[in-house]
């Protein structure tokens, strides 16, 4: 700690800071544009100028910009001097003279950090009386607005988007006065990452698109804290709604998971909550009209119950709160997963390495501070998305740590550290099915079939550490590689491994396993990420539940006739023709769900579930964090909660525990009493009567506008504010106005500080952890003392088949999670249907790339356009997982190719 | 006793002043042109609507009687989908004329708006939007805001340099 002197005023900040972040640290305001916590300073904008003395006696002082000052101890700064104040009035001023007189029609209006700053400083009157400078914009796909006009030259956008995110094409254009900011020609952003811009831009340089279509200022949005639901990670994001429906995803910060950026799947995979789509109201298929209110279909369902035996089904994207009603109304034997049943032993060897394996799983954070990365089987651009940028991090950061001791270089400097680092990256190994986004930064990469990367596994373990599993028949390079790779993370202080069930392979896992025991045992601080299939496998996994199949058995085989689903498209789970065998077969279907899909066509009772927007629950992420989401606006009775439905219909059938729960309260703890593996979720957020002064945490900002105007075409008498039972939050903007706990954060908003920049005020430090701590609670404590060998099998060398193809499954950020394809510009972004071959196997089929390639999994017939990939081993081939068009199979699987030449000549059947 | 009778004088006297009452509503008052009465929507001198929907009345206004949608045209024009005022809850003070960065949005001297059906007083665009400028005349938002909309492009607003070729390299 340093004891610097603002404005005579002492106070203790830590070293190693720059004055900027020190500053603001302390609450102070400063402004600022260039500068930004996750990326450092270059000293661009020159705004943020204070004042420093050489010693109490000098009264002259100098003007220094803060971002690019070291903290000292003793040093004397004022921010309030007056020729720092007019230094940076000036400087706006300046930034000001081409700013056009848009903010009325900008997106960015209400959460701009440039009407902030301009109001911060005063700069309140134009001084420029001469013409404006004009671009043309570009059109940069459908996540991102480009408005070239707003750009002030900060620099922020490419250097996040070139050296942070990795992005190649987005970039710095002309000279002097004329800098323009975009791609070398119009064209969709590739990034992965690009919505980030929208909040990195200070301005409106960069806005949301989809925002756009239905366009509503920050301040009239209702918000709630909410999580991602697209992928494991568990992202917390901040969701706003208006007139009934989901307008935007914005960051949450979580010092632990996210940080300050989303994926694009992420940031606008939320329309489905709007879609068309939609179950709005229960649905008896026995009644005409179908459409019912909602007693009925609660009683429709009472009856089904009391007549038959019911099995349920639960879904690793519904909340742990609904998967576990389902399984006390149905019993826990007649509880099963709604997964794949490779998905199933997957997630549940997944949850026992975490459980039993010596190595923690690290956050996302400290994913960054990684010095030697393995990722084995993950494409995590595609699986995992944040993670990969967690683990660009990692290798960016690795050679800094290094070289900047020496250098005598503050971290923060960003552009002195990239000068010193030029290309130089940190250990990366990627062993995947084929070539990844990430390979670019890789060390070196290594792509074969699951069970060679199992094997390669096994023999990095054998070389850390020599009690583990040798394998045998390896190539020279191959064995060349693994040692190289188990050198590596030896050197390493903090070696991770990454792998995940995406590849499909138990064998792949295994292998991380006894890779990270092997790391511990040779005492070394190593860390184990899995990524897993949905936002709440690890939940579903450590509620615990029986297979898919035994579900289908059970029903097929007359043990029981009803089944409820819940939150499930079973045809994205198993085969279609087991699956419509299956429904029809079930003498009564209830399902519950959000959407309309294959599944809720079959339902005879179909009751509507609230999406991740209308609802309250938790979720436990791919590291065993659980956390909560709230809900962000109200609904109509007939569309509720999936745990409340069931809970109203074990009320209904007096079930001798549900009719005692009354709310979510009653339903966490008895989930707490009865599962001791999730205790801890009851203190994940606070309760349902947690107040501060008494009251309750608005979900609107305190300039909401519109009240009594909004329903005023149906009822010109405002109806009284709905309330939330289930959640400390309002759904106005009544309730108490200072910072809430960080778990019930709706939105970062502090005096002065309107945009998403806010979050400085809600750090413990800038950049750093949220006040009061990081949101979400770990579950999963690994055992250090169990060093030994996770399993001593290893895997054959891969055989291919004549007359067959090993079929692997192919994941895409856009296109194989289920429900961020119902929005718009996701659709845009996702692939054709395609089967990927090797190149060698198209030579020898005959095949060019655009022709249909005809094959057989378990009696699902597929035709399919080829891709070709020199990455892909010969004998295996990728077919993209859960695209719409490509019927589902349980990959990887065997193939069998289908020779007949009539089947090349017909023209391709859409599914 | 004086003062009762010169309180008396001077009430006689009155009976010979100028009338000050006006027979409303056979006669009408004539209201300065700054009186705060009904509010409307006005039209930019082209004939466009001139509110761009940015929200900054519903954000002034006290008792939060405006809610309004914006939408855009197919050439990025922004206007309200919706604009709504619920008179019944106004209380004319004015402030979102203050706000609005387009003129757009007026308050003009007009106060008959009684209605004996309460849910009468809630006003959608159509009842609020006239086919003229209102008080202030011609000025045309989109003339001299940066973004381009249908019939002016880039650089073709007041103020305003013809687009930058990127591509040059003269100073």
């Amino acid at each position: 700690m340093a004891t610097i002197y603002i404005d005579d005023k002492p106070y203790e900040v830590p070293t190693g800071k720059n004055l900027l972040e020190a500053v603001l640290t302390l609450g102070k305001d400063l402004p600022y544009f260039c500068w930004h916590p996750a990326m450092g300073s270059i000293g661009a904008c020159r705004q943020c100028a204070v004042k420093v003395y050489k010693d109490e006696n000098d009264t002259k002082g100098k003007l220094f910009m803060s971002c690019m000052e070291q903290v000292r101890d003793g040093m004397r700064i004022s921010i309030a001097d007056m020729e720092a104040k007019e230094f940076r009035a000036h400087v706006i001023g300046w930034l000001m003279t081409n700013h056009p007189h848009d903010c009325a029609v900008c997106d960015e209006g209400g959460s701009c950090h440039l009407q902030d700053m301009t109001v911060m400083t005063g700069h309140n009157y134009r001084a420029y009386r001469f013409d404006k400078r004009t671009y043309i914009n570009q059109y940069l796909g459908p996540f991102i607005n480009h408005e070239m006009n707003r750009c002030i030259q900060c620099y922020r956008c490419v250097r996040y988007y070139k050296d942070y995110a990795g992005g190649k094409d987005l970039d710095v254009f002309a000279a002097h006065n004329h800098l323009y900011f975009g791609r070398h020609e119009d064209g969709v952003l590739e990034s992965e990452f690009s919505g980030n811009l929208v909040e990195v831009c200070p301005t409106g340089v960069f806005t949301d698109k989809t925002l756009k279509q239905h366009y509503t200022r920050k301040w009239d949005l209702t918000m709630a804290p909410s999580v991602c639901h697209h992928c494991s990670l568990g992202c917390n994001i901040s969701a706003g709604e208006r007139y009934g429906t989901l307008r935007n995803i914005t960051n949450r910060y979580n010092g632990e998971v996210n940080g300050y950026f989303l994926c694009d799947r992420g940031r606008f995979g939320y329309e489905h909550v709007n879609h068309v789509g939609r179950i709005r109201k229960p649905l008896v298929r026995a009644q005409l009209p179908e459409a019912t209110d909602k007693l009925t279909a609660l009683q429709a369902a009472a009856a089904a119950f009391r007549t038959g035996s019911v099995i349920g089904i639960g879904s690793p994207r519904a909340s742990l709160e609904s998967n576990f009603m389902l399984k006390t109304l149905v019993g826990d034997d007649n509880f099963h997963h709604g997964v794949s049943d490779t998905d199933h032993d997957l997630v549940g060897l997944a949850l026992k390495i975490l459980k039993e394996g010596a190595a923690p799983t690290p956050s996302m954070r400290e994913v960054e501070q990684a010095d030697a990365v393995f990722i084995l089987g993950e494409d995590l651009i595609n699986t995992a998305p944040m993670l990969a940028l967690a683990v660009r991090q990692s290798v960016r950061k690795q050679p800094a740590l290094e070289h900047i001791s020496k250098a005598n270089i503050p971290v923060w400097q960003d552009a002195a550290v990239r000068e010193l680092m030029q290309n130089e990256m940190g250990p990366l190994f990627i062993a995947t099915i084929q070539d990844t986004k990430l390979d670019e930064i890789a060390t070196h990469t290594y792509n074969d079939s699951p069970d060679a990367i199992a094997r390669l596994g096994f023999a990095v373990a054998n070389f850390i550490h020599a009690d583990f599993p040798e394998v045998q028949g390896l190539n020279e390079d191959e064995l060349q590689l693994a040692r190289q790779i188990a050198d590596t993370l030896l050197a390493a202080k903090k070696p991770l491994v990454i792998s995940g069930t995406h590849c499909g392979s138990e064998r792949v896992l295994m292998a991380t396993a006894n890779i990270a025991n092997a790391l511990v045992a040779k005492e070394k601080e190593a860390g184990i990420v899995l990524t897993l299939p949905e936002c709440n496998s690890m939940g579903l996994a450590k509620l615990g539940g029986h297979r898919l199949e035994s579900a289908f058995e059970a029903i097929l085989n007359g043990y029981a006739d009803t089944v409820i689903i819940l939150e499930n498209d079973l045809y994205r789970r198993a085969n279609a023709g087991i699956v419509t065998n299956f429904l029809k077969t079930a003498k009564n279907v209830i399902v519950i769900d959000h959407l309309h899909n294959a599944t809720t066509e079959e339902a005879d009772v179909l009751l509507a579930a609230g999406t991740f927007a209308e609802a309250d629950g938790t979720l436990v992420n791919n590291e065993g964090r659980a956390q909560r989401f709230f809900q962000v606006y109200p609904t109509s009775e007939d569309l509720q909660e999936s745990w409340r439905w069931l809970g109203e219909l074990g009320t209904l059938l007096a079930h001798d525990r549900i009719s005692h729960w009354h709310g979510f309260d009653d339903i966490l703890q008895a989930m707490v009493k009865e599962q001791p593996e999730l205790k801890g979720i009851e203190a994940v957020a606070p309760g349902t009567d947690f107040r501060i002064a008494g009251q309750k945490i608005p979900r609107a900002p305190h300039r909401f506008s519109g009240r009594t105007a909004m329903q005023a075409d149906i009822n010109v008498s405002e109806p009284k504010p709905p309330v939330d039972p289930d959640a400390p939050l309002s759904y106005t903007m009544e309730g108490y106005r200072g910072q809430p706990p960080s778990s019930i954060i709706p939105f970062f908003w502090a005096p002065g500080w309107n945009s998403a920049q806010a979050t400085n005020k809600y750090q413990q430090e800038v950049g750093g952890h949220l006040k009061g701590g990081d949101p979400g609670l770990r579950l999963i404590k690994p055992d250090t003392s169990k060093t030994e060998p996770y399993t001593q099998t290893v895997p054959q060398k891969f055989q291919p088949l004549e007359g067959h193809l090993y079929m692997l499954p192919l994941h895409h950020i856009f296109g194989s999670e289920e429900l961020s394809m119902h929005s718009p510009p996701i659709v845009e972004r996702a692939p054709e249907p395609y089967v990927l071959l090797n190149e060698e196997d198209a030579i020898q089929m005959k095949l060019q790339v655009g022709e249909n390639l005809s094959f057989t999994i378990e009696g699902q017939v597929y035709q399919v356009p080829v891709k070709i990939s020199p990455h892909l081993r010969s004998g295996t081939a990728g077919l993209p997982a859960g695209l719409p068009g490509i019927p589902y199979a349980e990959l990887p699987a065997w193939a069998i190719l289908n020779r007949e030449l009539k089947w090349k000549q017909q023209p391709q059947t859409t599914y | 006793m004086f003062s009762l009778l010169r309180s008396m004088w001077l009430t006689f006297l009155h009976a010979f002043h100028k009338r000050e009452t006006i027979q409303y509503p056979e006669q009408k008052a004539i209201l300065p042109t700054r009186w705060r009465g009904r509010i409307v929507l006005s039209r930019d001198p082209d004939g466009g609507e001139r509110c761009v929907a940015c929200n900054l009345c519903a954000a002034a206004c006290p008792v939060d009687c405006i809610a309004l949608q914006a939408t855009e045209d197919e050439t990025g024009r922004r206007y309200p989908e919706f604009f709504r005022i619920n008179f019944s809850r106004c209380i004319f003070c004015g402030f979102c004329e203050d706000a609005c960065p387009t003129y757009a949005i007026q308050l003009i001297p007009d106060f008959e708006m009684g209605e004996y059906n309460r849910q009468n007083l809630v006003y959608e665009k159509k009842d609020l939007l006239i086919n003229g400028q209102g008080k202030y005349h011609g000025y045309n938002y989109y003339k001299v805001a940066g973004l381009a909309i249908g019939g002016k492009g880039k650089g073709e607003a007041e103020n305003e340099a013809p687009p930058v070729d990127i591509k040059s390299l003269i100073p």
